[in-house]
């Protein structure tokens, strides 16, 4: 303890930020060695609250297992638990009523709002910008309004239920969503006033931690990360499920491969997400929203089964291996920010400290989805 | 179509196989029975890929190197134990960015009682956090892994808790 | 005016006064202000308007144990929250509210609190250095770098305004100024004198200031995010307090000097009742002004900043500096 700080033989030294530090997020850690102020080598260290999800599923039945969906990404819940319900009846075949898909990517969409509202929040944050925090949790909390009145809980949602949801939608909800979706457009136009176009934002973001199309590749970079870089790839395009091919979006790409890239196009996801959501509301069929006949233990046939969802960071995908009993023989979360977090590493090589913390929160962590 | 050249280019591999069972219902012809290498395709609607390929552990690195060039990223990599059969199952999940929508799934089995397959982390960077996870759930060594010590266990964690015989 | 003993001591109690009672409601308004710009109502719970909150964030800080971590250079840890501190009071011996209300005025008075200024960029050193810990020093090694980039602009700047009043003398330098805001040196219509960089010169001080108290943007010595909290790291109780209030009596006295170089002091705009309220309206005005850039904008990274003080500011505020001379010898 008392000795001095060592420094390496070639003039760097360690850095240790986190598992407790400000711009983590959560229980994260990166060992970063540091020259002055450039990171010179950087080693992330993850498992800090590691829960082994997926043991838990090899013991339990598979409804019993959808309340650890949410338990993953507490801030797109929603998405987590459609790719666990899809897979589960896709392979059980079992059908679902058309209002309860409407149902469900409506609720997806205003979770994955929800989700980038808070890191638009925490992103800004980690630039030094604190107000436009309190804003974006000011119109979250509209939605965490009207998802818990449908649901019942507000971040860690259990709505879907394998052939259907929870809990139909009312006329309160519509309305409600309807009014949301005016305010968000405005409250849109305000951040891209505000924050978008600053100029010490766009100073701090433009250039900043490049990911190139090859990195993404080696690293299976999903989501806005990979859209930040050019690669036009959605699940929910070019994979569709649910009601997706229904509704009319666009995908918003940039081909800077920057920080400031990846933040419009989450800011444009909103844009989008609020369309699909108006499309969801005006063509909600009617009818039950759950099926009306479904088995009561849900077997799947032995075999093994993957399905993948467009979650609020990429492409959450799900592989399940069953042995025709009740429970999975072994169930694999593949989490989209494992792949995009990896990445940190060799691209923050040469950055400066504050540039690659802001870096990493380009990055949207979610920590406990990374360490399951 | 890109499974055509994935085919192909795979077929290079087995060259004792010569021509696999086109469209195979799997529910008619339980897995067990089918070859022990090879590739067979899929139902996408039922399963969700397009492709199954199951390797020896040599043609692992050369098969990867294959997808790698086809453009193809790596989306996760999963183990299974099969504890009955006495062997340990690395499951590779590939998946294209682009509309040519073709999920290809690696198979490799490895013996439960030395389980050594190589590593794919020279090809694809990304494959070096998933290899640490599975080596921390089921103990696989990936031969070549540049660091292969517990990721998401603790550094000092001497146990495999996905495997079927682990007791808490 | 005789100096006694007696005089000293009254001039520090009220400048101490001050200073503590400023930073303590600063604090205070800092907080409503950000409820203000973000929509919530801020401070509450203490007392009408949550007017009690500093007197008791104060009596929590005091009763907090002073934690000294192990492997420390206790001595100058310990001194340096007080160094931060210390010439911030002294600094505002010397600084004229009115014609009539200063403590002691002297005609060096520019001069000695640039000298104090500059103190407490070796608090910050002090203590970021003497902490042991990784973040604290890259702190310190920013705070200083920051400091000596924006002393240079601000003391060309003030220089600029020294020529202009020909003293360093502030009550004279106020008093050059008198009779309406057109013959504040924020204008460039001066008698005689058509400097049209004069509000440059102005902004170029105000940036000076607020980077010199480590306020928003400019804010890299504490950057939470990415310092954890920059040299104050290793700090508990009224250590940390200590460098909190230097920080808010440091804004003090950058709103004061702002006022007395640029903006005529306690002159009134229109020539009416010119006194003490004058300098106290253009202070808090400033102060606002101050905790409103700090809600708005992002933080700027270490390099930029040290780019717009090299390569914008400077060279800037040298040219001022040559025009004024010019001119003023012309005319």
């Amino acid at each position: 303890m008392n000795e001095p700080i060592v420094l390496q033989p070639d003039e760097t030294f360690v850095l240790n930020v986190g598992p407790q530090h400000p711009a983590t997020h959560g229980v994260l850690r990166v060992k970063m060695t540091m020259d002055g102020e450039y990171i010179y080598d950087a080693e992330t260290v993850i498992g800090y609250i590691h829960r082994m999800h997926e043991k838990m599923a090899e013991n339990r039945p598979y409804t019993q297992y959808l309340p650890n969906l949410s338990r993953l990404d507490y801030l797109s819940a929603m998405a987590y638990c459609h790719g666990y319900v899809l897979a589960v009846e896709k392979a059980a075949g079992i059908e679902v009523p058309e209002r309860a898909e409407y149902i469900r990517a409506i609720t997806v969409e205003m979770n994955r709002i929800s989700s980038h509202l808070v890191w638009f929040g925490a992103f800004v944050l980690d630039l030094g910008g604190f107000s436009p925090l309190m804003y974006a949790f000011d119109d979250r909390e509209q939605i965490l309004d009207l998802l818990e009145a449908v649901t019942g809980s507000r971040l860690t949602y259990c709505y879907f239920r394998f052939g259907g949801v929870y809990n139909d939608i009312d006329d309160d909800f519509i309305e409600g969503t309807r009014r949301f979706i005016k305010r968000m457009r405005e409250a849109l136009k305000m951040y891209r006033k505000l924050v978008t176009t600053n100029v010490i934002l766009m100073k701090r973001l433009q250039g900043i931690g490049p990911i190139s199309v090859d990195m993404c590749q080696r690293y299976g970079a999903t989501g806005p990360v990979a859209r930040g870089s050019g690669i036009n790839y959605d699940v929910r395009r070019n994979e569709p499920y649910s009601v997706y091919p229904e509704f009319n979006f666009d995908i918003p790409v940039y081909s800077e491969c920057d920080s400031y890239a990846r933040y419009n196009v989450r800011m444009e996801e909103m844009e989008q997400s609020l369309r699909i959501i108006e499309q969801g509301l005006d063509k909600l069929p009617g009818g039950p929203v759950n099926p009306e006949k479904k088995p009561k233990t849900i077997k799947l046939p032995p075999g093994d089964y993957y399905s993948a969802v467009e979650a609020g960071r990429g492409s959450f995908g799900i592989r399940i291996v069953s042995d025709g009993d009740k429970s999975p023989y072994r169930l694999k979360l593949r989490s989209p920010t494992f792949s995009n977090m990896h990445l940190f590493d060799e691209a923050c090589r040469g950055m400066l400290i504050a540039d690659a913390l802001a870096f990493m929160g380009s990055l949207d962590l979610v920590i406990p989805e990374m360490d399951r | 179509m890109i499974i055509d050249t994935v085919k192909d280019r795979l077929r290079e591999l087995f060259p004792s196989v010569p021509e696999p069972p086109a469209a195979e219902n799997a529910d008619e012809k339980p897995i067990q029975t089918e070859p022990a290498v090879g590739f067979f395709d899929r139902s996408y609607t039922e399963r969700g890929y397009h492709l199954d390929v199951k390797l020896l552990p040599d043609q692992l690195v050369t098969a990867t190197g294959i997808l790698f060039e086809l453009g193809f990223f790596l989306e996760t990599i999963t183990g299974v134990d099969w504890i009955k059969e006495n062997s340990l199952e690395a499951v590779y999940d590939f998946s294209r960015y682009d509309f040519d929508l073709c999920r290809i799934v690696l198979r490799v089995r490895t013996p439960r009682t030395d389980p050594l397959l190589p590593t794919i982390t020279g090809i694809y960077s990304g494959a070096s956090w998933h290899e640490r996870e599975t080596h921390d759930f089921f103990g696989i060594v990936f031969d070549g892994h540049p660091h292969l010590i517990p990721l998401l266990l603790p550094e000092d964690a001497d146990f495999h808790p996905l495997l079927k015989d682990f007791k808490a | 005016m005789t100096l006694t003993f007696i005089n000293v001591v009254a001039a520090v109690i009220i400048a101490i006064a001050f200073v503590a009672a400023n930073a303590a409601y600063l604090v205070w308004a800092e907080r409503k202000g950000a409820g203000f710009i973000q929509r919530r109502p801020g401070p509450l719970e203490n007392g009408p308007w949550g007017l009690l909150q500093p007197p008791v964030d104060g009596i929590k800080l005091m009763t907090k144990q002073l934690l000294i971590p192990g492997g420390v250079d206790k001595i100058i840890f310990v001194i340096a929250p007080v160094l931060a501190m210390f010439p911030t009071i002294v600094s505002f011996v010397t600084i004229p509210f009115s014609e009539t209300i200063v403590a002691h005025n002297m005609n060096i008075g520019l001069l000695m609190i640039f000298v104090f200024g500059s103190m407490s960029a070796m608090a910050l050193l002090m203590g970021g250095w003497s902490s042991r810990n990784k973040y604290s020093m890259i702190s310190s090694v920013r705070a200083v770098s920051q400091a000596v980039a924006y002393e240079i602009p601000m003391l060309i700047t003030t220089i600029t305004v020294v020529l202009i009043a020909g003293s360093l003398d502030l009550m004279e330098i106020v008093g050059k100024q008198t009779g309406g805001f057109w013959h504040w040196n924020v204008w460039p219509l001066k008698a005689g004198l058509f400097n049209i960089l004069m509000p440059v010169s102005f902004l170029i001080f105000f940036v000076c200031s607020l980077a010199e108290t480590n306020r928003a943007p400019f804010d890299l010595g504490e950057a939470e995010s990415e310092l954890v909290a920059g040299f104050h790291t290793e700090y508990s109780s009224m250590g940390f307090g200590l460098f909190f209030m230097g920080e808010y009596a440091n804004i003090v006295i950058g709103a004061c000097l702002t006022t007395i170089l640029f903006l005529g002091g306690w002159d009134c705009p229109f020539g009416l009742f010119p006194g003490v309220w004058w300098f106290i309206i253009k202070i808090y005005a400033l102060i606002c002004t101050f905790i409103w850039i700090r809600w708005t904008f992002p933080r700027t990274t270490i390099y930029s900043l040290l780019n717009l003080s090299w390569k914008v500011l400077i060279p800037i505020s040298l040219f001022n500096l040559l025009l004024t001379a010019g001119l003023l010898k012309v005319f």
